[in-house]
């Protein structure tokens, strides 16, 4: 108990000594606002509780997920054996569900790293630099912006092919501009701030300023936004998973699977709500999340 | 007979991380019709003393006081609705940047109009004939073309002269000005604050004037509080400020630099940890 | 030869019809180990006189030089510049980064003037702006304002500049606080020899500071005056006496 105390002294002080120390004092004073945000910290159990189930899914599901059981086709909810039910094929949905963990998290995870850091580069450049950089590529942003997400997606899957790897590319492809918007904005109101003049004056060029000195400022904002933006994506992800353009059968992708169910959304509701419930509470958990972040990284918000 | 304001124990306080943090601690005045300065340094909670009169205080912080008495009322007794009212009529406050205070997408004649008949209800000629006696009265050379522009179209001095004039038309008794006149260069700052001396002999109201300016609010006001960390350390006549006894408000004078006479170095404060702790003193 | 000299320097912002003339035609020089002071009200072009010198506004024109050596047009400087010329803002809590601690901004500072004792040096800085090393990791958000002054002190005499511009380095903070910044700058200069160019609207702050000072009004400095005679409040222009006598207090009209 006392070794607890004299940690939580240690990271809370105002005088820290060291490079590490000052660095974890920062992250802790964050997860204490953070903490202070009750559906934030439900929203991060649950994704914590996805990010578990999708590493320990082999041992958890009960069955295979391919493992088609033609007798036992579209069993109803609480089917011994079968909790979730069966499909159409007699897979395991509970089970079904449980492997698609992987994919949309593995989707997640490249869109969230692909788009916001294209739109960090991007507005940063576009914002600092001005001019005529900022003109084109403002402008090429305007033409990404113009079209309507799923159509554009759909060219570039059209044109790629399916499958999820270009389902990602293509949600990707269509999500960074807004990004590009909010680096850009956030570059602004920077680049005459007199910290920026500062180390101006000390002979750092542009690179270093972007990188070092603006981006920092901007991340913050932008992590907020992409997890806010995390539901439409893996909306965006189960929509191309469901006109067929994204993952593809049998692959336990949660839009394919609503797709699957479609056909008997009548008489086996199941088969597609259950995919469609973890789509919901997945993405509520990313909006929580997204909630509380913005409490702590923007500092707008407080003071 | 009654003074205009009693404040009686005020405290302001503030949840934190770290504990409570009190803001305002014990304070305790009376104020006749007259031009009381507060001073001190930023931080010493003399706008949280101002803004709890009209218990202007967000949550988390919590105002507590005996009492605050508005000729003879008190207004800690008051509900939200009640304060409303006290606010628009009875206490105007002018905040140190108009930028902030004035609604940038609406021209000031149409914010004027639009305040006179809120408190008068008059006709809108009416309004606009009284629009233009106040921007008179705030020694505004050209109220017409003012009337048309819009805030951020006016300098500062001009920006604080219009808040001076829309704080006065319901005819207040008692005017708060926090720091009305320091983010004015000087020369604009004198115009401003004769300005309102004139409104205030006038009319008769009283003022209550903060500032972290020792030297104006010495030539300025009639009377004034000095507070150090929430409380106030001494009071005295404004004009017996040069002569004040308390070793915080003679360090704060002695460290101002002097046109008049020179020093090699300037007299650094050294505080004193009694000088947060002794209770406020009272004005007698 | 004048560590700054300043010929004939017009500063403007925008073209067309939103230009505006900041500063025309300013003439002046400082000497070496000379504190020189312009005063002058909000928008006379205070500032914009010492962010067309250091790069800040790339439009002007007329000849200026530090240490005999002539100022490049625009807003390219070379190395050397930066390391005689440097700069204290005047908002504290504008002029440091908010997500870096003092030890972040002041070695990344000492980095890019291509020190290599960068350890020692940050200890010595710290020590000379006077707060010692219990601040050194610290961010902006737990320092007050005097000290976050310090660290913007400490990171403008990083490169050992012989010059130094003060842009108000006290008007945003309190009198007490102002006068220990003061005292630290004063000491700063008999120590390091420094030259001030120094920025204030407060005629006390410049004559407690300064041996010179400039007075300047819409752009154009009107009156170059010694320090005795601002004093002695026998300024020539019309313009200057009527900022001192504004400046001598409130008198009830
Ligand atoms: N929302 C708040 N939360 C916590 N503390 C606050 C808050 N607002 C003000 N304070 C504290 O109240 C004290 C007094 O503030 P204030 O009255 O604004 O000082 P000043 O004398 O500069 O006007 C300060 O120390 C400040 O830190
Ligand atoms: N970046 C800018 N763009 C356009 N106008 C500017 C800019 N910076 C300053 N100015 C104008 O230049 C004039 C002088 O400003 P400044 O040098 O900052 O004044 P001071 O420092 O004396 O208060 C002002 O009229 C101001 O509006
Ligand atoms: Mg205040
Ligand atoms: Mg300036």
């Amino acid at each position: 108990m006392t070794e607890m105390t004299g940690l939580r002294a240690w990271l809370l002080t105002d005088t820290p000594h060291s490079r590490g120390q000052a660095r974890l004092a920062n992250l802790y004073h964050g997860w204490l606002a953070f903490r202070r945000n009750p559906m934030a910290m439900f929203g991060l159990a649950i994704l914590i509780a996805l990010l578990a189930i999708a590493a320990l899914a082999p041992w958890i599901a009960p069955h295979d997920p391919f493992y088609q059981d033609l007798t036992a086709r579209l069993q109803p909810l609480g089917t011994p054996g079968h909790p979730l039910g069966t499909d159409s094929l007699g897979r395991d949905i509970l089970s079904r569900l449980i492997y698609g963990s992987r994919i949309t998290l593995y989707i997640v995870t490249l869109v969230a790293l692909i788009a916001p850091l294209a739109g960090l580069i991007v507005g940063t450049v576009s914002g600092y630099l001005g001019g005529w950089v900022d003109l084109v590529l403002m402008r090429i942003t305007d033409i990404f912006l113009a079209f309507p997400r799923l159509v554009l997606a759909l060219a570039f899957v059209a044109a790629l092919g399916a499958g999820i790897e270009n389902a990602v590319l293509a949600i990707a492809l269509t999500a960074w501009p807004p990004y590009a918007r909010i680096a850009r904005a956030e570059t602004l109101t920077l680049r005459n701030a007199d910290f920026i003049s500062a180390v101006r004056l000390h002979g750092a060029g542009p690179i270093r300023i972007i990188t070092r000195h603006i981006w920092p400022l901007c991340i913050s904002s932008l992590i907020v936004r992409v997890t806010l933006d995390m539901a439409g994506i893996i909306l965006a992800a189960a929509g191309l998973g469901f006109l067929g353009l994204g993952a593809q059968p049998p692959s336990p992708e949660w839009g394919a699977m609503i797709s699957e169910g479609r056909r008997f959304i009548l008489d086996h509701w199941w088969v597609a709500t259950m995919p469609g419930l973890a789509i919901f509470t997945v993405s509520l958990a990313f909006n929580l999340l997204g909630d509380g972040l913005r409490d702590v990284l923007d500092p707008k918000g407080e003071k | 007979m009654t003074p205009l304001l009693e404040v009686e124990d005020l405290w302001v306080r503030f949840p934190t991380r770290t504990g409570i943090l009190d803001a305002v601690r014990g304070v305790s005045f009376t104020l006749g019709r007259e031009r009381l300065g507060i001073v001190g340094e930023s931080g010493s909670g003399k706008s949280m003393t101002g803004r709890s009169i009209l218990r202007l205080i967000r949550p988390p912080g919590q105002v507590t006081a005996a009492h605050i008495r508005l000729d003879g009322e008190d207004l800690m007794q008051k509900s939200e609705a009640q304060m409303r009212q006290v606010r628009g009529e009875r206490i105007s406050m002018v905040m140190q940047d108009p930028k902030f205070s004035l609604n940038p997408v609406m021209s000031v004649g149409d914010q004027l109009i639009e305040a006179w008949r809120v408190h008068k209800k008059g006709s809108r000629s009416e309004a606009r004939e009284r629009a233009l006696g106040m921007l008179e009265a705030v020694s505004i050379r050209d109220p017409e073309r003012v009337m048309r522009a819009h805030p951020h179209e006016l300098s500062g001095g001009m920006g604080q002269r219009i808040m001076i004039a829309m704080m006065l038309i319901p005819d207040p008794e008692l005017l708060i000005a926090d720091e009305p006149t320091s983010a004015l260069d000087v020369s604009v700052q004198a115009q401003v604050l004769q300005i309102m001396d004139r409104l205030v002999q006038d009319r008769g109201m009283g003022l209550i004037f903060i500032s972290h300016d020792l030297n104006l609010v010495a030539d300025f006001c009639d009377r004034v509080l000095i507070m150090y960390a929430g409380r106030v350390v001494e009071t005295c006549e404004a004009d017996k400020l040069h002569e004040a006894k308390h070793p915080y408000t003679r360090g704060l004078l002695n460290s101002l630099p002097r046109l008049d006479a020179p020093q090699k170095r300037l007299e650094v404060l050294r505080r004193d940890p009694s000088w947060a702790e002794t209770p406020s003193v009272r004005p007698s | 030869m004048s560590a700054l000299f300043f010929d004939d320097v017009s500063v403007w912002f925008g073209e067309g019809r939103d230009r505006v003339d900041a500063v025309r035609h300013a003439n002046f020089r400082v000497g070496h180990g000379e504190s020189f002071g312009l005063v002058g009200e909000s928008g006379s072009g205070k500032s914009t006189i010492m962010r067309a010198l250091t790069g800040l506004a790339p439009d002007w024109s007329g000849r200026m030089a530090v240490n005999g050596n002539p100022v490049r047009s625009g807003h390219r400087r070379d190395r050397n510049f930066y390391k005689s010329v440097q700069m204290v803002f005047q908002d504290p809590y504008a002029s440091l980064h908010p997500r870096q601690s003092v030890d972040q901004v002041l070695s990344e500072t000492l980095h890019l003037h291509g020190f290599r004792d960068i350890e020692p040096r940050i200890v010595r800085l710290l020590d000379d702006v006077g707060l010692g090393s219990a601040f050194r990791f610290r961010y902006p958000h737990q320092l007050s304002g005097g000290q976050r002054q310090r660290v913007a002190i400490a990171r403008a005499l990083a490169p050992e500049p012989s010059i130094l511009l003060l842009d108000e380095p006290t008007s945003a903070l309190d009198v007490s606080v102002q006068a220990e910044i003061l005292n630290l700058l004063t000491d700063l200069r008999a120590e390091h020899k420094l030259t001030f160019l120094m920025v204030s609207h407060d005629l006390a702050v410049v004559a407690h500071m300064c041996e010179r000072i400039a007075v300047m009004q819409a752009g154009e400095i009107v009156e170059v005056m010694g320090v005795d005679e601002m004093r002695a409040l026998t300024p020539a222009h019309p313009y200057t006496r009527k900022l001192l006598q504004a400046s001598l207090g409130y008198t009830r009209g």
